[in-house]
C-alpha cells in the first residue's frame, strides 16, 4: 500500500518521511492543507491540536466540507489523513493549547508547524518551542491575508525560526482559499526540505 | 559612533540598551513580535531587562494573525 501511495515520490523522500515526525499546532486554514500535503508526501507519524469546531465560515479555505460542520476539526482531519495514508500515525488532541502542552504533546516532533490565527498565540508557540528546542525548526505562517500581491510572499528565516508569508497583511482585510493554501503549502514544502536533510 | 544593526537599520547603542529601548528607538509600536539579538532567542517577558550588546545584530519580526 505505502509503496503504491508514493510510487511518484522522490527517490529517497519516502524512506526519510516515514521515519519523521511533524506537529502541527492548530487545524484552521493553515493546519489542515499543510497537515494533508504532508501525510500526502509520506510523513511517518503527525501530532495535530486543536479545540474548535468546524463553522460554515471555515469552508472558504480549510480542508473541511458542509457535513462535518459541527464536528471537532481535530478529530475530522485525523480521520481525512488516515483515509489518505492509514500507515502515517496519526496523534490528535482536542485541547485549548497552553505553553505546557509544547514540551508535553509536541516534545517528540522533529519540526513543528506554527498554524495558529491569532498573533498572541503564534508569539507564546514560537517563543516555548524556540526556548524549549533551540535547534528544532518551527515554520510560521506570518501574513497570508487578501488575494493577489504573490510576489511579496516569501520566507523569512531567523536561525531555526521560519516565517511563510508577506508579513505584512492581518485578517482584518478577509481571508482567501488560494493565498492561505499557498502559504500553508510553503510551510509544508520547507517541513519536507528540511526533514531531508535532517534525517 | 557605536551601533547596533536592527533588521539592515543602523541605530546608535548607548550603555545598558534595552530591547525594549531598541524598539522605542525603531517605533515599534506593535506588541506581538519575535526577537533575536545575536542569534539568541529574547522572550517577551525579556524586553526590559535584557541588555543589547554594542554592535549586536538585532532580528524583528512582527507577528500577523490569519490563519
Amino acid at each position: 500500500m505505502m509503496t503504491d501511495i508514493f510510487s511518484r515520490n522522490i527517490a529517497g523522500m519516502t524512506d526519510k518521511l516515514s521515519r519523521s515526525v511533524v506537529a502541527v499546532a492548530g487545524c484552521g486554514g493553515i493546519g489542515s492543507n499543510a497537515a494533508v500535503s504532508l501525510v500526502r508526501a509520506g510523513l511517518g507519524k503527525i501530532i495535530i491540536a486543536d479545540m474548535d469546531i468546524i463553522e460554515v465560515s471555515n469552508l472558504n479555505r480549510q480542508y473541511y466540507f458542509t457535513d462535518e460542520i459541527g464536528s471537532k476539526k481535530v478529530f475530522t482531519l485525523k480521520s481525512r489523513l488516515n483515509s489518505i495514508n492509514a500507515d502515517c500515525e496519526t496523534v490528535a488532541y482536542h485541547k485549548e493549547l497552553v505553553r505546557e502542552d509544547v514540551k508535553t504533546l509536541f516534545g517528540s516532533a522533529d519540526i513543528l508547524i506554527e498554524a495558529f490565527d491569532k498573533a498572541e498565540s503564534k508569539q507564546w508557540l514560537i517563543e516555548e518551542w524556540s526556548s524549549l528546542y533551540p535547534d528544532k525548526p518551527v515554520i510560521s505562517g506570518n501574513g497570508l491575508s487578501g488575494y493577489g500581491d504573490f510576489e511579496s510572499i516569501k520566507i523569512r528565516k531567523m536561525g531555526n525560526i521560519y516565517f511563510c508569508g508577506d508579513g505584512v497583511t492581518t485578517q482584518e482585510i478577509g481571508l482567501c482559499s488560494a493565498r492561505v493554501a499557498i502559504i500553508s503549502n510553503m510551510q509544508a514544502n520547507l517541513a519536507i526540505e528540511l526533514l531531508m536533510k535532517l534525517k | 559612533m557605536d551601533t547596533v544593526n536592527v533588521n539592515g537599520n543602523i541605530i546608535e547603542w548607548k550603555e545598558n540598551m534595552t530591547v525594549q529601548d531598541v524598539l522605542t528607538a525603531m517605533k515599534y509600536t506593535f506588541k506581538l513580535l519575535i526577537v533575536k539579538v545575536n542569534g539568541e532567542l529574547v522572550r517577551r517577558d525579556q524586553y526590559d531587562s535584557y541588555k543589547v550588546p554594542c554592535k549586536s545584530e538585532i532580528d524583528v519580526i512582527h507577528l500577523m494573525s490569519g490563519g
